[in-house]
């Protein structure tokens, strides 16, 4: 165990006094070429979201006759009301059943995944290493590959087509529990939960009010891992959903997107609403950067 | 007494023994329910098959067919095809991701750029687009009535690029680079970010360029992580779907067998036949285990994940 993800922001903050030592090389022909590098690349990476910005001001007919990455005639607040009440609001029906979904089922899963991680990594059991073995088998084993077995299985016992066909199998985190044991690992030291253990605490206790606040930015890890796994889902709402009212926005968005009868009319819809559903998520990487560098350490770092 | 105190102490041991189950119970009642029992269902359920009477009029009836649904999968040269179509794009997208995502983190912790927040952001972003929306966008770059990239060509009088023709599959692979070069970016970069400055100094005295430095000491501290890295993106690709199943539309070469998991996905819900379907799910989940698992093997003793 060399160093933690939860402390690599200590270097981090290092890094300017390092660019002022090499601030007088800062423009040779060689960073030339790496910033040419790194404005390519950077025009590559948002052009699309600048295009989506864009289309989403736009009417169908603009979507297509006017150049794709520059506005045309302002049609914003029409194709809002457009998606928001298109089909009896089935729109916000699929944000509320997204953010449901992505809330409820990444918090419970951060809560499973903890439980089970502080289990890994602060108890001896027999079986443990079993356990474990599982964990990290089926962080190989990706969610698309279970999704249609997921779906045999919930027809048999009637749950599809329901909330919780999505919802319950979102519990599932291997990753989160992979991640719990090596900040629980790092951030709960022993000796700190045994002196609780004098005092005399239980030993939920000493998990919920000891080992719990100490892992408070590892658990916002974890969550955030999870919130956008659902969020992005859309193999398993595919296969488990029949019933528009249950959808979440990308089965939604791809569901009028498929529609041959109506696509001509919906993609100022479809664009619209793909904007909107973006915007929650880029929000999150912003503003909890910090959380999304600590989890993509864990390849750092030997648990 | 002392018997009494005895009995409490034991129950006290056992209480204590069964402290870590209760912290894994709800997990391994999640992982029971979700994991395991659907894929030994799955696994059932693909040992059998759906029979008819003569003319096919009455109720199926469901018999055994031992083997005959994985036969009947591995001698089908569409499902080859679509593991062929597969293994080709991982071949040439994830080397050419990787070495992007490479290039950019050395980048990002070279001491000689600036704005490095900002590029890497610009980098990342991406991954908090959903497949299904990134496809969307990505299909009207690709339409030739709405793209852009199709309206510049056409103003400088060149022939414009043919994304949703035969070659489709590099316009897939387009998108998959787009949305997850930052993801592996961040992960390279993190490692990067793990490494003592100590180590790089000694480079430095050593007479080692920036280039040097960043070849010969920081790529083979990171390796752990490059491992990681080609894991995920390689189970992802074995998985493809999201993407061409969006593109669909557009694109009349992406056939229903395109890749192993539209395959699965067509025979279970178009042609209702989830015996097949449930058969070539579990090929492609034990396929994926062992690519990944293989992988591993291979890279363990470089890597030491």
């Amino acid at each position: 165990m060399a160093t933690t993800p939860l402390d690599l922001d200590q270097r981090s903050r290092r890094e300017p006094e390092n660019q002022r030592l090499v601030g007088a090389r800062l423009l040779s022909t060689k960073n030339i070429a790496a910033y040419i590098f790194l404005l390519a690349l950077t025009v590559y990476f948002l052009t699309p979201l600048y295009w989506l910005a864009i289309s989403a001001t736009k009417n169908n007919t603009d979507l297509f006759s006017s150049f794709g990455l520059w506005f045309a005639h302002f049609n914003l607040w029409q194709n809002l009301y457009e998606t928001f009440t298109y089909g009896n609001g089935e729109y916000v029906r699929w944000i509320i059943n997204t953010a449901l979904y992505a809330v409820v089922g990444g918090f419970l899963s951060m809560l499973i995944s903890v439980m089970a991680g502080y289990a890994l990594a602060k108890y001896n059991f027999p079986g443990r290493s079993l356990v474990f073995t599982l964990v990290l088998g089926a962080v190989l084993v990706p969610p698309t590959t279970l999704a249609l077995p997921t779906y045999l299985l919930m027809s048999k016992v009637h749950l599809t087509n329901t909330y919780w066909a999505v919802l319950l199998p979102a519990l599932l985190s291997p990753v989160g529990v992979y991640l719990a044991r090596v900040y629980a690992t790092a951030a709960a030291p022993d000796d700190i939960l045994d002196a609780a253990r004098v005092d005399g605490a239980g030993e939920f206790r000493i998990f919920w009010q000891v080992a719990l606040p100490l892992l408070r930015p590892g658990l916002i890890t974890i969550f955030l891992f999870q919130f956008v796994a659902i969020w992005n889902n859309f193999f398993l709402p595919l296969v488990v959903l029949s019933d528009p009212t249950l959808f979440p926005i990308n089965l939604g968005l791809a569901t009028w997107n498929f529609d041959p009868a109506s696509h001509e009319l919906l993609f100022n819809l479809i664009v619209t609403g793909s904007l909107i559903s973006v915007l929650p998520l880029i929000v999150m990487f912003l503003v909890l950067q910090r959380y999304w560098r600590a989890g993509l350490a864990f390849g750092s770092v030997t648990g | 007494m002392r018997n009494l105190n005895m009995r409490r102490l034991n129950w006290h041991t056992l209480k204590r023994q069964l402290v870590p189950f209760a912290f894994l119970a709800p997990f391994l009642l999640i992982f029971a329910a979700f994991f395991f029992a659907p894929f030994v269902y799955a696994l059932i359920q693909s040992f059998y098959k759906e029979e008819r009477s003569g003319l096919g009029f009455g109720p199926p009836t469901i018999v055994w067919a031992g083997l005959q649904n994985y036969s009947a999968a591995l001698h089908d040269p569409q499902f080859w095809d679509g593991i062929k179509r597969v293994i080709l794009f991982g071949v040439v997208q994830i080397p050419i991701m990787m070495i992007v995502a490479l290039a950019l983190a050395l980048l990002m912790d070279s001491a000689v750029i600036r704005l490095k927040r900002f590029f890497r952001l610009a980098v990342f972003i991406p991954y908090a687009v959903p497949a299904v929306v990134a496809t969307i966008m990505w299909g009207f770059f690709y339409s030739p009535d709405a793209s852009p990239i199709v309206a510049v060509f056409t103003a400088f009088h060149l022939p414009p690029p043919n994304f949703l023709g035969k070659d489709v599959l590099w316009s897939i692979a387009n998108i998959s680079t787009w949305e997850f070069t930052g993801y592996n970016m961040i992960i390279f970069f993190s490692a990067l970010q793990a490494i003592p400055q100590e180590i790089y100094e000694s480079g430095r005295l050593d007479g080692l360029s920036e280039l040097g430095i960043a070849l010969r000491l920081k790529l083979p501290l990171i390796t752990p992580s490059l491992v990681l890295g080609v894991l995920f993106s390689l189970i992802g690709t074995l998985q493809l779907f999201n993407e061409p199943l969006i593109l669909q539309r557009l694109s009349s070469y992406i056939s229903s067998t395109y890749t192993p998991n539209i395959f699965a996905y067509n025979i279970a819900f178009v042609e209702t036949n989830y015996y097949y379907g449930g058969a070539i799910a579990v090929i492609l989940g034990v396929v994926t285990f062992a690519f990944s698992y293989g992988f591993l093997r291979l890279t363990r003793r470089q890597s030491g994940v």
